[in-house]
């Protein structure tokens, strides 16, 4: 099982991006979950979702603690959240952002593994749109193949409709293409 | 074939079954954590999916009127609601049952104010335990939709006529997005028959219901209505065994989990109960003989069936979502007690509050427990778990 946490911003589709991996996974035929931390909802608060993804039935429902996998949809959470806490040791962080690497680990103290994508740049390229939710899952699907672009095809179909489901598999493929972790 | 399951969050999924029972009227106030539920349900009339008459009432109160008087029509009647709306409906609550009125209620379980709170526990239906609904409670999405389509078939059922509350915690079950199998609504369709009553407002065959009675029915009247919903265990086991035979999933009053070896025995009910089999597994790695058991059937008490469950136990750790306040037991809790009462051989039975307002039910909490219970100490016996000091 491995197991995934998400920071964002309330309307950057943090819950939506669990989701659409819970329903890819599930489309692949594994088992998964994804909810949110549940709470009032506030447009551009710092949110978190968690994701759990397995090869077997998933029989927790508490809170991810410990997770494997930690995506941070805008890099401005990090000054308000600890997003690393409680990261494995071995865990990934997967990070939107155009900066250096070196410069996270020395601003933040991160010491897992990383993997960095400016996310936002291809969000405003494609979608016209700052929502880097799609960009990101492109990214942590690479990183911890995890899923393809024909898997994610038909969870973004349902969920995007004709008109902005090619945009948002475009930013999928881009972020997937272009996201590798660190001296990779 | 089989179906393939799907992604769905279960609040849809509760929807979605709703749906495919041809549900004739909906009448609902929206209410976190319950809103997905009858939102989706107003899209699907509004979309021509569902043929039934969505009535968007003005508070709690007047949905569950609408719901009592749209039974009372013979028709196939939902609605959904949590915490302080469950509340509200309290009066007509009481009423449908004994007016035999099946109707299908689904509680995305949520505490009850004050201090206002919108997150999980059992305070909500633990307010209406005696009220003569049959209650279920779902441990996971697949059994919150199977149960829903079995619901309105004990519910309806000619031996029944009762309504029965689904509960579903809410946000740590109503908003998960999991794997879910929706059924082939053919099959739903040949599992559930009409809703077909004599008992119902009809003006070619007229009769009334919701009479005053006096000192010399009441009582009378009360027990006819106890006698029915003690009975309604039989038809719960009936249609529990038709669904598997329909559908392939088995369902019992009570479940057990590792429990044929178990000195210690964890009692749950609702979504927490797959977190504390998760616990039971890491446990059993480390050498404790620990088991859960379950409660599917909250009410009518399945009496025989939890005996048979914890007869071989040394110690019960009963838990509980819903603080009674004035006694030192929660409301499962004292069931358990009042059921091993002056029983030979009888366990010890500690009881346990958990998760209250949303309070994260973690596996090390089960851990606790089960440490806990090893004590002999019967005047500790009852404990709210991780009270901050």
């Amino acid at each position: 099982m491995i197991e995934i946490r998400f920071h964002g911003r309330g309307g950057q589709g943090a819950v939506t991006s669990a989701e659409l991996m819970a329903q890819t996974a599930v489309g692949m035929g594994k088992y998964a979950q994804a909810f949110p931390s549940f709470g009032p909802e506030r447009r551009g608060a710092p949110v978190t979702a968690f994701l759990r993804i397995s090869d077997h039935p998933i029989r927790i429902r508490e809170k991810v603690y410990e997770p494997d996998v930690v995506i941070v949809l805008d890099p401005t959470v990090m000054s308000v959240t600890k997003v690393d806490s409680g990261l494995k040791k071995d865990g990934t962080l997967i990070i939107n952002t155009a900066h250096p690497v070196s410069a996270l680990r020395g601003q933040f103290g991160f010491t897992q593994k990383i993997a960095t994508i400016d996310a936002m740049a291809i969000a405003l390229d494609i979608l016209k749109v700052p929502i880097t939710n799609t960009v990101m899952l492109g990214a942590f699907s690479k990183v911890m193949g995890q899923a393809t672009p024909a898997d994610v095809k038909e969870p973004f179909n349902h969920r995007f409709g004709p008109s902005l489901a090619p945009k948002n598999l475009a930013a999928f493929e881009k972020a997937y293409a272009e996201a590798k972790l660190e001296g990779e | 074939m089989a179906v393939k399951p799907i992604g769905i969050e279960v609040s849809l999924a509760v929807a979605e079954a709703v749906k495919l029972c041809d549900t004739d009227v909906v009448a609902a106030y929206p209410i976190t954590p319950q809103t997905h539920i009858v939102e989706h349900l107003s899209e699907l009339v509004a979309d021509g999916e569902l043929n039934a008459a969505y009535i968007p009432v003005e508070s709690e109160h007047s949905a569950m009127s609408s719901c009592i008087g749209s039974s009372a029509a013979g028709a196939r009647t939902f609605t959904a609601t949590s915490s302080q709306g469950l509340a509200l409906m309290n009066e007509m609550i009481y009423i449908a049952p004994v007016l035999r009125t099946p109707i299908v209620l689904a509680v995305a379980n949520r505490a009850l104010s004050a201090p206002i709170n919108i997150w999980n526990d059992h305070s909500d239906i633990m307010s209406v335990r005696d009220a003569g609904w049959i209650a279920v409670f779902a441990e996971n999405g697949q059994e919150a939709l199977d149960l829903t389509i079995m619901s309105f078939r004990i519910g309806e059922h000619p031996a029944v006529r009762l309504p029965v509350s689904l509960n579903i915690d809410g946000f740590t079950l109503s908003h998960f997005i999991e794997p879910i199998i929706i059924p082939e609504k053919e099959k739903v369709t040949a599992f559930l028959p009409p809703n077909v009553t004599d008992l119902k407002l009809d003006i070619a065959k007229p009769i009334s219901i919701g009479l005053l009675a006096n000192p010399e029915t009441y009582t009378e009247i009360r027990k006819a209505t106890d006698d029915i919903l003690l009975a309604s265990k039989d038809t719960i086991v009936e249609v529990f065994a038709e669904f598997k035979k329909a559908f392939g999933r088995e369902y019992n009053l009570v479940e057990t989990y590792r429990t044929e070896d178990a000195e210690i025995i964890l009692l749950t009910m609702g979504s927490i109960s797959e977190t504390a089999m998760t616990a039971v597994d890491e446990m059993r790695e480390a050498g404790e003989k620990v088991g859960v058991v379950r409660i599917r059937l909250w009410r009518p008490f399945p009496v025989a069936e939890l005996k048979a469950a914890l007869a071989k136990a040394k110690t019960v750790a009963v838990i509980d979502r819903h603080m009674v306040m004035g006694v030192p037991n929660g409301p499962v809790g004292l069931e358990v007690k009042s059921l091993l009462y002056g029983a030979p051989n009888a366990p010890k039975v500690f009881n346990y509050v958990l998760g209250l307002g949303g309070r994260d039910v973690k596996r090390s909490d089960f851990k606790t427990i089960v440490a806990r219970s090893k004590s002999n100490d019967v005047q500790k016996s009852f404990e709210i778990v991780g009270v901050y000091e």
